[in-house]
């Protein structure tokens, strides 16, 4: 009992915590962005802007809730809370510090990507609901796109779990807070796993260069396009979040957690991480063009797969005969 | 200008190598309201899953009857309302309606009028196509992505060009400086300095954009054997401009037929062999860095004189032209921009004919688009460069 009331008020906070982060991290990517294009950014509302993203969500609740009248009523209002609950419910597994965990499972590593997986699912109905052909298009591009990533990113992900050998998230950390960071030691097998996990975890989360389900130059505004208000905002909710929960879950795995180094662990570092990761994300974001969907399929089945089969391959060769 | 044997008739409809003829096709309105269609412009694509199986476009969203409209107009009148025809390059407008008219009038344009209308028309051609590469990047990058970055680095360079048109006429876009017969706004004092200026950190911010678009891999893969236009086609659908020249037809009005000053000032046009979206990205960009080039060895030279040879007229309104036709062709930043004009000796032209580069250049859409996919449609079109106000007029 005792362990559900942990997990219940961890799981809380944590909620509360990430979506509040989740909005500032919204005004922190368009401050970047902006300072990369030699423009300002959100100035106005608030201190540098920072209120920003309060400002942004109480406009999207004022806007019309439209349900196009050929779509799937049920299908079209179920998909964006499913996108959020199921990015959020990665969180859950994802330990910041040896405590603040809402639910450290035996099978962490298992439960997040499986979790993962399931986001394409709420992007896809929504696709498909919204009885619009660019939607559909979207929602098409999304399932290959999705499908395809996921299993270089289960390989990479492999790769610490079998040099820690462990599921548990908190165990891997623990080990690398033992022993050394995986992309520092074994650096040949760690860093390529680290590569391959952020660039899968790219396109699992639809981010340039992986953008190609919302494209909105091609698409308008792909599987969002019929979405207006609150559940539009939604949408962009579960990409955020996924995408912060996606860089603590890099920083957990492969950058060594809560761990500080020569300094004492804690909380703090796995913050520090995961917003150095979420600001090179959004690095690349600003920077780089869109790939096309069939080069994007190319990528990941000439070159990512293989790789990362091999790099599982040498993991257990090395875990054996040398670790 | 050369003569072309045409050979070979492609039929759009039948021009796809990989479409399954069971597959369920699929109709995509595709454009007015669309982000990437430059415009109001729509295409009716024919889909098959991503592929295009048949592009069908059509223009005249943004008809606004302007040739129509200039037959009730007085001729000093008509000016202001091309301007808005090829609204990127406003000025080049200006330069071909009123040369078709000093041909008519057997009007001689003093010597420092042309080499000022030579100076506009390069200045022009770099903000034009800076513009472009902007829109370009947009189309491959999206709004919220690199591809804006492109975008604000383009346009933060185009308002240098914008500041410098606004020195001489005051107008940012829309300038109505050009007359019957030479330039209504001479050069303001030590707006050589600022020219130079400006072209100087235009030409150091150069090398960043290339290595962000013609170097950077991305850019390239989206790019290369896109949308691949032959020469012969190209010639067959009067396509002109950078789209030609990127098929490897070495075709330049500013060289073959030299007007303004370009007799006194040679351009090297800028070929390149590919006929795809980047063979026209690397032919922009070098006409950029020719414009440069052609500007800094005008700007210090403009000769002194006069800048209108008309005599003064107390109601300008009232200018009648003799009866007669002229054309007038003019390498503008998108291809030749042809004006057409009868004259019945009224103080109206008969009939105004304008021939704009853009709408040809969209001609090409129903034969290179088929075999493409959907993401590759909209870098195709935007390497097109279709300005619509000029292809709807």
């Amino acid at each position: 009992m005792s362990g559900f009331v942990h997990g219940l008020g961890y799981g809380a906070v944590i909620v509360t915590v990430l979506m509040t982060v989740t909005a500032f991290s919204l005004w922190f990517e368009r401050k970047m962005a902006a300072r990369m294009q030699s423009r300002l950014g959100p100035t106005m509302v608030g201190p540098a802007g920072i209120l920003q993203p309060i400002a942004d969500v109480l406009k999207l609740l004022q806007k019309e809730d439209i349900v196009p009248l050929k779509a799937d009523a049920v299908l079209f209002n179920l998909a964006p809370p499913v996108a959020v609950v199921c990015a959020i419910g990665v969180a859950a597994a994802v330990p910041f510090s040896p405590k603040v965990v809402a639910a450290d499972l035996d099978v962490g590593v298992l439960y997040v990507l499986a979790i993962g997986a399931v986001t394409v699912l709420p992007v896809f109905s929504a696709g498909w609901a919204s009885n619009n052909k660019l939607a559909l298009l979207g929602g098409m591009r999304a399932v290959a796109q999705s499908v395809s990533y996921e299993v270089p990113l289960v390989l990479a992900a492999l790769v610490p779990v079998i040099l820690s050998g462990s599921m548990r998230i908190g165990a891997i950390v623990q080990f690398q807070s033992d022993h050394h960071w995986f992309v520092l030691w074994p650096f040949f097998l760690g860093i390529p796993a680290f590569v391959i996990f952020v660039l899968a975890m790219l396109a699992e989360a639809n981010r340039i260069p992986f953008d190609i389900p919302e494209a909105e130059s091609e698409l308008v505004a792909g599987v969002t396009t019929e979405y207006t208000g609150m559940k539009f905002a939604l949408f962009y909710m579960a990409e955020y979040v996924h995408t912060l929960v996606a860089s603590a879950l890099a920083a957990a795995l492969f950058l060594g957690g809560w761990d500080g180094g020569p300094f004492p662990p804690g909380l703090h570092w796995m913050v520090l991480k995961t917003f150095l990761l979420f600001a090179g994300l959004y690095w690349i974001r600003w920077t780089l063009l869109r790939f096309r969907s069939d080069q994007l399929m190319r990528l990941c089945w000439w070159y990512l797969v293989p790789s990362s089969i091999a790099l599982v391959a040498a993991a257990g060769v090395w875990v054996v005969f040398v670790g | 200008m050369r003569t072309v044997q045409v050979t070979r008739r492609v039929d759009p409809h039948l021009n796809i190598d990989r479409y399954d003829p069971e597959a369920e096709l699929m109709l995509l309105h595709f454009g007015p309201q669309h982000p990437s269609t430059h415009g109001v412009f729509r295409m009716d694509l024919t889909l098959d899953g991503e592929l295009v199986v048949k592009a069908v476009p059509h223009v005249g969203f943004l008809h606004r009857a302007v040739e129509k409209l200039c037959e009730s107009l007085a001729y000093v009148q008509i000016t202001p309302i091309v301007d808005k025809n090829d609204y990127v390059a406003p000025m080049t407008n200006e330069q071909a309606l009123n040369m078709a008219f000093e041909k008519l009038l057997n009007l001689e344009v003093p010597r420092r009028a042309r080499w000022m209308r030579s100076l506009f028309a390069e200045l022009q051609r770099i903000a034009s196509h800076l513009l472009w590469l902007g829109t370009f990047a947009l189309d491959l990058g999206g709004a919220l992505g690199g591809g804006s970055t492109v975008f604000i680095y383009c346009f933060r360079e185009r308002e240098l060009v914008l500041d410098l048109f606004e020195e001489v006429t005051g107008a940012r876009f829309h300038y109505n400086t050009h007359t019957i017969g030479g330039n209504r706004h001479d050069l303001p004092a030590g707006w050589s300095a600022k020219v130079h200026a400006a072209l100087n950190v235009i030409d150091s911010r150069l090398g960043e954009y290339e290595r962000m678009t013609l170097h950077n891999k991305i850019f390239v893969v989206r790019t290369q054997g896109v949308g691949v236009l032959d020469a012969e086609l190209a010639l067959e659908l009067g396509i002109t401009g950078p789209i030609l020249r990127a098929c490897g037809v070495d075709h330049d009005l500013r060289r073959d037929a030299p007007f303004h000053a370009y007799d006194e000032v040679p351009v090297k046009p800028v070929i390149a062999t590919g006929g795809d979206c980047l063979a026209r990205a690397q032919v922009r960009l070098g006409e950029i860095r020719e414009s440069i080039r052609l500007v800094r060895a005008m700007v210090d030279n403009v000769p002194s004189g006069a800048i209108n040879s008309g005599k003064p007229i107390k109601v300008p309104v009232q200018t009648k032209i003799p009866p007669g036709q002229a054309y007038v062709a003019i390498e503008t930043p998108r291809g030749e921009l042809g004006t057409y004009v009868i004259s019945d000796g009224s103080q109206f032209p008969y009939r105004l004919k304008i021939r704009p580069p853009s709408l040809h250049a969209l001609s090409a859409l129903p034969y290179i688009l088929p075999g493409a996919t959907v993401s590759d449609a909209v870098a195709i079109l935007g390497s097109l460069d279709p300005i619509m106000g000029e292809v709807d007029r």
